[in-house]
């Protein structure tokens, strides 16, 4: 066991994969001699040199593209795309090419790029720096997507995502790069399966699922709400697409009440879909309605009012008095 | 380069040329970009310091086969849209007037060489060897790829325009990188004798109206700075659907290269002994390190854009003359026949041949399976995923249910009823 933040344990990552995969390359912006704007690729093209740390040029669409070009000739590039609001240039790419490849070759061709993407607010950030676009990608069949929330799984998941012969997005919950906790470079142990969720903390009354950035906030909401003597069970999504609904089914069968939370906005996202598929799974054991909390319908508004927009602990709570009101 | 170009002006006697050539000069502003010629319309063969070697090479058995290519593959056409025009074929691309193009630089390529067309490149299939009938499967609705790309080295359709240009110079980096990691296994194992793989390079075709796609551009710009081995292969055929090259582009697209730092050029796309001199010449510089290429070939779509597409609707049948007089078949019989490289019963066999590959087609367009949405299910992903595998699943049970009113065992089956009603709970 060791003590690192989720940016090393995603550098710690990369390199294992460096070292142990002769195919796997990364490819982006500023992610050779300056490491990345969140130094999350540091120190890597000094040990691998420029053929594997690639310094593209600035363009997301040509990064995607020559990723699934390389991938076809045999290659793994794992691209980082620098913030979440400048993916939109390279989305024909992923949605339109990657995505569908292997299924418009009937099973001919693999690309199993990966695509790395610092994602969410509360950074206090400019215009397209927080926002959180997993929706989009979700919606289009042939993407895997996953998201860790703490080191030991960012360790693990780019790892597991260059494995993967599908073509996968990791969201990086960017807010928390510098989160520390103990990762396990022997074994993954529990988180051997990046697209199943885990359970965190068990409870009785309600169930809040959430995924990336949020996961610590709900912790604290469910300590919060221990103290008013609610028992509330908190699950880490882990993977976005697939979802894990085995587990949240079996959760919402036991607590009866279950809570969504998500910073991107709810009007289309993650959670109305987890409600939907919940209400068909789970309609006789749901006490009360299913509960979104997210974003709002609007542009990711400015760094001075962001605390309004993302949601947080009393937020979360709020979300759970009215589900334990029926 | 220093090669001595003939301009387009002299392509015929009509003097539309020197109108539309005047036309556009006027509109650029400069003079056309000379363009490399080594068969004129005529049947005359000329020469270029360049690429006048690269002809020579050619015996008469490889110039009759660029004739046998180009006619089938008109052939084959022909029968496509006939296929579209009876119901066969959902929609079909007719490439008719691209024949040397596509045929010329086609042949230039190599068997380890990659290519990655867009969807009118049914020439350059055919000189990579696909299977016509399986080249119709995606305009049939059956598939929305159609052939292993493996087999081939010649990648599928692409139809978001230039969206697989990036795809070319990503697989040519990736050449750069096992050429590499070849050469640094050839060190460490001190195998001096060991066989190598041939160099290979990717060509990837796109159009005058894809030219202005920005995927375009990130392509030429990521090429020029890895130094990739790709040829960019326009086929600028004067028309993206109804809008004319001009709006795409004020200046030669050829001229664009030098923006890149790369070498671009243009050659008369209905002359396939200058369009593979070129492309010859192109993937030798690729595939010898010196960086990619682009290569506009100046052509002309004779046909519609597609069998949907109206062309009276925005251009003048005129112009549509002008460019038959300067046929890409016409030209090269014209030479084979003056050079008594082949004769009659040469081009009746072509002729014979055409018809047989034509009936071949339709048959197998007749018999191309309808595929059951099961392997769409399949191919979706690599690897398992629940949500497939749950859709499946239903999409099963529907589907049985269906069969089982077919038969009328439905509501009178008790037991299925019980076990619909579970599995309904």
């Amino acid at each position: 066991m060791t003590t690192m933040t989720i940016a090393k344990a995603i550098n710690e990552g990369l390199r294992a994969t460096l070292n142990n995969n002769p195919r796997s390359l990364l490819m982006g912006e500023d992610i050779g001699a300056l490491g990345g704007v969140y130094r999350v690729t540091d120190g890597l093209i000094a040990e691998f040199g420029a053929d594997r740390v690639v310094d593209t040029p600035l363009a997301e669409s040509g990064i995607i593209g020559t990723a699934i070009g390389l991938s076809l000739r045999g290659y793994q590039p794992v691209c980082e795309i620098q913030f979440d609001g400048f993916v939109f240039p390279g989305f024909n790419q992923i949605t339109t090419q990657l995505a569908k490849m292997h299924s418009r070759s009937n099973g001919n061709l693999t690309v199993p790029v990966v695509i790395r993407i610092p994602y969410g607010g509360g950074i206090g950030s400019i215009e397209h720096h927080s926002e959180s676009p997993e929706a989009l990608f979700a919606h289009t069949a042939g993407l895997r997507i996953i998201t860790p929330s703490n080191p030991h799984d960012a360790y693990w998941m780019i790892q597991q995502a260059v494995d993967c012969q599908d073509p996968v997005i990791v969201f990086e919950p960017k807010r928390r790069y510098w989160l520390k906790g103990e990762v396990d470079t022997e074994t993954p142990g529990a988180s051997a399966d990046p697209f199943k969720a885990h359970v965190l903390r068990e409870g009785t009354d309600a169930t809040v699922v959430v995924y990336g950035p949020l996961v610590p906030v709900a912790l604290a909401a469910a300590e919060a709400a221990a103290e008013d003597g609610h028992s509330v069970e908190v699950i880490d999504l882990r993977s976005i697409s697939p979802i894990d609904f085995d587990t949240v089914t079996a959760s919402v069968q036991k607590t009866g009440r279950l809570i969504v939370a998500h910073e991107a906005p709810t009007f289309g996202g993650i959670g109305g879909e987890i409600a939907a598929r919940i209400s068909e799974r789970a309609f006789h054991s749901l006490e009360a309605p299913v509960i979104r909390v997210g974003g709002f319908h609007m542009p990711y508004p400015v760094a001075k009012v962001e605390e309004d927009y993302l949601p947080d602990i009393d937020r979360i709570l709020e979300a759970l008095d009215r589900a334990l009101a029926y | 380069m220093g090669a001595t170009h003939l301009p387009s002006t002299e392509f015929d006697g009509t003097g539309m040329d020197d109108q539309l050539e005047a036309e556009a000069e006027a509109q650029l502003g400069a003079p056309a970009e000379p363009m490399v010629q080594l068969l004129a319309p005529d049947g005359t063969l000329g020469s270029d310091p360049v690429f006048s070697k690269y002809a020579e090479k050619l015996d008469p058995a490889t110039l009759r086969g660029f004739y046998a290519d180009m006619a089938k593959i008109r052939r084959f056409d022909v029968e496509a849209t006939a296929l579209q025009r009876q119901g066969q074929l959902a929609l079909w691309v007719p490439l008719t007037g691209q024949e040397a193009a596509q045929i010329g630089s086609g042949r230039a390529s190599q068997p380890q060489d990659y290519i990655f067309p867009t969807y009118r490149e049914h020439g350059v299939a055919l000189t990579r060897n696909v299977d016509l009938a399986e080249l119709l499967r995606q305009f049939r609705g059956v598939s929305n790829g159609g052939w292993n790309p493996k087999d081939t080295n010649f990648h599928l359709y692409t139809l978001v325009l230039a969206a697989q240009t990036p795809h070319a110079v990503g697989y040519a980096m990736g050449i750069q990188r096992d050429q590499k990691l070849a050469a640094a296994n050839a060190v460490a194992g001190g195998e001096a004798g060991q066989a190598v793989e041939p160099n290979a390079a990717v060509m990837v075709y796109f159009g005058d109206g894809a030219s202005s796609e920005g995927d375009v551009h990130e392509s030429m710009v990521f090429a020029s700075s890895y130094q990739a081995p790709v040829v960019f292969f326009c086929q600028n055929n004067h028309w993206a659907i109804s809008v004319p090259s001009s709006v795409q582009t004020r200046i030669p697209l050829a001229n664009r290269a030098k923006g890149y730092g790369f070498p671009g050029i243009r050659v008369d796309g209905n002359d396939v002994i200058a369009v593979h001199a070129v492309t010859e010449w192109a993937l030798e510089q690729a595939r010898e390190g010196n960086g990619p290429v682009l290569i506009e070939a100046f052509t002309y779509r004779v046909g519609a854009h597609t069998t949907a597409d109206d062309p009276t609707k925005y251009r003048e049948s005129a112009e549509e003359s002008l460019w038959r007089a300067k046929d890409p078949l016409e030209r090269l019989e014209k030479y084979l026949r003056a050079e008594g490289l082949a004769d009659d019963a040469f081009f009746n066999q072509v002729k014979a041949d055409g018809d047989e590959l034509a009936a071949y087609v339709r048959k197998t367009t007749y018999d191309l399976e309808t595929p059951d949405i099961r392997t769409a299910f399949a191919n979706t992903y690599v690897e398992a995923h629940p949500l497939v595998a749950e859709e499946l699943a239903w999409f099963e049970e529907y589907s049985a249910g269906f069969a089982d009113t077919e038969t009328g065992q439905a509501k009178s089956d008790p037991a299925q009823a019980e076990q619909r009603d579970r599995a309904a709970q």
